[in-house]
């Protein structure tokens, strides 16, 4: 807290009245907004089985601390960073790659942001399209966006980016190990960070720096200041790369799979300083992972990204309780406990020459003719009577057509599940299904699924 | 050798099935007793040793014919060492290993080569474990060329044989590993292990490197393989998600030492030791609704050249045995412990608090301004004790040892906290022992028949 007061000038935010948010939540009731559709939805959609166990999670001291974290920042509902049409591509000898291509979301302040999808989805890329940290050439922006407090960041120079970069957006990276300089002490490259974007004497630099160590719990902050990195653990070394982020109070963190190198133990302790951090200083956050079980750790928003494009958007719940696109889906299916053994059959497409239609429909077993032809659909809204946070929940897919009826997803599901369930039509469709699919999985947890494969 | 030679030859022809996961009325195709690995830290030029890093400090468990066993644990633990310990990749420092009733520990180099046709192993990355500049059918046709089958049509047979077996294409023989993507390279990984008709297969983190709908396909190929093949498996891996998914039997593993050993039903429903239980409530759950980890293990895991006495977790343990006399709110006691443990390892630095306390008051004073009360406040702010304990007697132990930590003699407070917050966890070394839920676990909390904190009921049994 004591940060918040010292930000220097050059950090404030001009008024943001030109960045009138789409999304019509009003500001008080964000708290109140958070837990309760959930639990609605829970409600509704959910099995009866586990019924209980999402009531009582939802109101929850986590829940609650998630909820306050967010109207605990004065200014919740503003947009930090607009994307839009987002297109980075690659000139390579085997063809022009396109990595990123089509890409919009926002992110609000305050808000964690997850960009999830596997190797190749373009979500890195897509994240250092935002403060264009890829080589260039020959990587370049081809087209669309990037908004961030007012300023397109797509058209600025490479100095202009320079003075933003670390100041106001701030990224971290998979491999802390590479990150830190093996040859300077751990306090010197904090107080160069800190010192690259403001004008404070030694003293004063080391000063923030043992307070920056401080807040990401690094014990002894003054002594650890002169370790050299390798006497750091990989946890130590990723809570230093966090503190070297945090260095000039950025209103945006980009986390790339910041904790994919580590043991499972240590991430959770990760992923609970991120929340702490962010809940003290509520800065917006871009997390990028292909780990959908730390999705649902702390994402508020999540992107679902596929062959570089957007699958689905919408808040963490709506995506979790009732995933709509069929890549969505799979996903889930493929977590460990979470489905059946298999994977989704296929590969991703050349990304050299995209196919036509949907990216996904090679692959997805709900593929109709239509599917391949033009370019990826249109996103629909997944209807559904109440909103998670105002937070509109997308869908790539023609099967959501207003004309079309989702519940031929429902269909193919409870084929593959063992529980038949009553189909409704319409809105609820999509939440069901994949609700039902869970749970039938779910029973059959790890001996159901072997049963399956052994016998 | 001709009939060893015969079995590769009918690798089309000879799957083994129905059997069952965990047939106990046969021998164990594999056991291991009291395997230890030590590397010598030597200094000096005559090599002189001066210490030991306990990779493995005496393991045992079996593996049964056509059984998935896994080993789990954080990095650092010494499982990928047990691993390659086994099959003297390594030489073990110590212990027997019985393959199908012979001490392979005895083996001569001849034997040993004979031996390794019928274990084989995957590695983690198959980026590296593959030569760039071999085809990915000389890759396979390797082992068995050089276990002896010269004739070439042969190799190039059981390759096409074995690529489609592992969901490839013959054709792909001729192709490079730079052309294939991780999960393909995963598989060539797989035929190569079978080029051999094994009968078992090691697999060291055979999917952490791979996204995860991959991961599901590899799984569910080893599976499939295993079933035909009647292969037993034994799986590494630090993600209790993927053992869960395909094991019969898990052993948990810290520091070099087995801590929890059970069906996997057993260890995942009704975990006994604490280390199980905060691994499991680490693991992410892909429900939004449901976050906050019920455990969380502080700090990192210790320095195997060194390991803690007694319980070699008791420096992590949440649940860590209360010392008699005194009551502690049990993450209080943990939490008093981190201070006796730091004050142990000497890296208290009472200097570097007062100097955390004048930068955050951003004055003009000097450390040496500091009062020995605002020091101390701060020590349990830097600890998260609280500023007064709820036992009135255990506040003033800890209260007169702050004392003389801030008045510069952490010796004396050392030894006042040793002498009155001790705890069994860290001078009895806890066993293996069979524990009513099923499994083994070694665990003093269990031996003492202490009732279960809160904590362990917080786990959810799902």
């Amino acid at each position: 807290m004591t940060m918040a007061t010292n930000r220097p000038d050059n950090a404030t935010h001009p008024p943001h009245t030109d960045q009138t948010p789409s999304t019509p939540t009003t500001d008080g009731s964000t708290a109140t907004n958070r837990s309760t559709p959930a639990s609605i939805t829970n409600a509704n959609a959910r099995g009866n089985k586990t019924i209980m166990n999402s009531n009582t999670s939802a109101a929850s001291p986590a829940r609650d601390s998630t909820a306050a974290e967010s109207s605990s920042d004065a200014k919740p509902d503003e947009v930090l960073l607009t994307v839009e049409n987002l297109r980075t591509v690659f000139d390579t000898d085997d063809g022009t790659v396109h990595a990123v291509d089509g890409v919009d979301f926002t992110v609000q302040r305050g808000e964690t942001v997850c960009i999830v999808g596997e190797s190749g989805s373009g979500k890195t890329v897509t994240s250092e399209s935002i403060t264009q940290l890829f080589k260039s050439p020959p990587g370049s922006i081809a087209d669309g966006s990037v908004v961030f407090d007012g300023i397109d960041l797509a058209s600025r120079t490479e100095d202009e980016l320079t003075d933003i970069r670390g100041a106001r957006i701030s990224h971290i990276f998979q491999n802390p190990q590479g990150a830190l300089n093996p040859v300077y002490t751990v306090g010197w490259q904090l107080v160069e960070a800190i010192q690259l974007h403001r004008n404070v004497d030694d003293d004063a630099a080391r000063e923030d720096a043992i307070n920056l160590l401080n807040r990401v719990g690094i014990p002894e902050a003054s002594s650890r200041l002169d370790d050299y990195p390798h006497e750091l653990s990989g946890g130590m070394k990723q809570r230093v790369m966090i503190a070297m982020a945090l260095a000039c109070q950025p209103d945006l963190l980009i986390a790339d799979e910041p904790t994919t190198a580590l043991d499972v133990t240590i991430q959770a302790q990760i992923l609970k300083l991120l929340r702490e951090l962010q809940a003290d200083s509520g800065m917006s956050i871009v997390f990028i992972t292909h780990d959908l079980g730390v999705v649902a750790e702390i994402a508020d928003r999540v992107v679902v990204m596929y062959a570089g494009k957007v699958m689905e958007r919408g808040s963490v719940y709506d995506v979790f309780e009732s995933p709509s696109h069929p890549y969505t889906k799979a996903l889930l299916e493929c977590l460990p406990g979470h489905g059946s053994l298999g994977g989704i059959p296929g590969s991703l497409p050349d990304p050299t020459a995209p196919p036509t239609g949907c990216r996904f429909a090679d692959r997805c077993p709900y593929a109709v003719a239509e599917c391949t032809v033009g370019e990826q659909p249109v996103f629909e809204s997944v209807g559904r009577e109440v909103q998670n946070e105002g937070i509109e929940h997308e869908v790539s897919c023609i099967h959501y057509r207003s004309t079309d009826d989702p519940s031929v997803l429902d269909q193919l599901g409870s084929d593959r599940s063992s529980t038949p369930q009553e189909r409704p039509s319409g809105q609820t469709g999509g939440s069901r299904d994949s609700d039902t699919d869970r749970d039938g999985d779910g029973d059959g947890d790890g001996d159901g699924d072997r049963g399956v494969t052994r016998e | 050798m001709g009939m060893e030679m015969e079995m590769e030859m009918g690798i089309g022809v000879s799957p083994v099935s129905d059997q069952p996961a965990a047939a106990r009325t046969e021998a164990p195709l594999l056991s291991v007793r009291n395997l230890t690995k030590h590397y010598p830290i030597t200094t000096g030029l005559r090599s002189k040793e001066v210490g030991r890093v306990r990779a493995v400090d005496g393991i045992d468990f079996d593996v049964y014919p056509g059984e998935t066993v896994g080993i789990v644990g954080e990095s650092g633990c010494g499982k990928s060492t047990a691993a390659s310990s086994l099959i003297r990749l390594e030489e073990p420092t110590e212990g027997t290993v019985r393959f199908d009733g012979e001490d392979i520990t005895q083996y001569d180099q001849a034997e040993l080569k004979a031996f390794r046709r019928r274990v084989q192993m995957i590695f983690q990355d198959p980026e590296s474990s593959f030569d760039p500049r071999m085809s990915i059918g000389e890759a396979i046709a390797e082992p068995l060329a050089v276990q002896g089958l010269s004739d070439a049509s042969r190799r190039r047979e059981i390759v096409a044989d074995l690529l489609e077996r592992v969901g490839l294409a013959a054709g792909d023989a001729d192709r490079y590993p730079h052309e294939l993507s991780g999960g393909q390279k995963q598989r060539v990984g797989l035929a190569r292990a079978l080029s051999m008709n094994p009968d078992m297969i090691i697999a060291d983190e055979p999917v952490s490197a791979l996204d995860v709908s991959i991961q599901s396909e590899i799984l569910a190929l080893m599976t499939d393989l295993q079933e035909t093949f009647g292969l037993s498996i034994l799986l590494i891996s630090h993600n209790l998600a993927v053992i869960r998914q395909i094991c019969d039997r898990v052993a948990v593993m810290y520091l070099g030492e087995i801590v929890e050993l059970g069906t996997a039903s057993e260890v995942f429903t009704n975990p006994q030791h604490p280390y199980t239980r905060a691994l499991l409530a680490s693991i992410p759950t892909a429900d939004p609704t449901d976050r906050g980890m019920g455990i969380e293990l502080t700090g990192d895991v210790p320095s195997p050249s060194n390991p803690p006495t007694g319980c070699r977790f008791h420096t992590r343990c949440p649940e860590l045995i209360q010392p008699e006399n005194y009551e502690f709110e049990q993450s209080t006691w943990r939490r008093v412990m981190d201070l006796r443990q730091k004050l142990d390892q000497g890296t208290v630095d009472v200097d570097a608090i007062r100097e955390g306390v004048v930068t955050e008051r951003e004055s003009d004073e000097t450390p040496d301004d500091v009062s020995a009360t605002e020091t101390k406040a701060r020590l349990r702010d830097e600890f998260a004790i609280p500023q007064s304990l709820d036992d009135s007697r255990a506040e003033s132990v800890l209260d007169a040892a702050l004392d003389e930590l801030v008045s510069g003699n952490p010796a004396a407070a050392r030894e006042r906290l040793a002498t009155e917050f001790a705890t069994p966890c860290e001078s009895q070394s806890p066993t293996l022992e069979d524990t009513t839920a099923g499994q083994t676990a070694s665990c003093l909390r269990l031996e003492n028949e202490l009732p279960p904190t809160e904590l362990e009921q917080t786990v959810r049994s799902d």
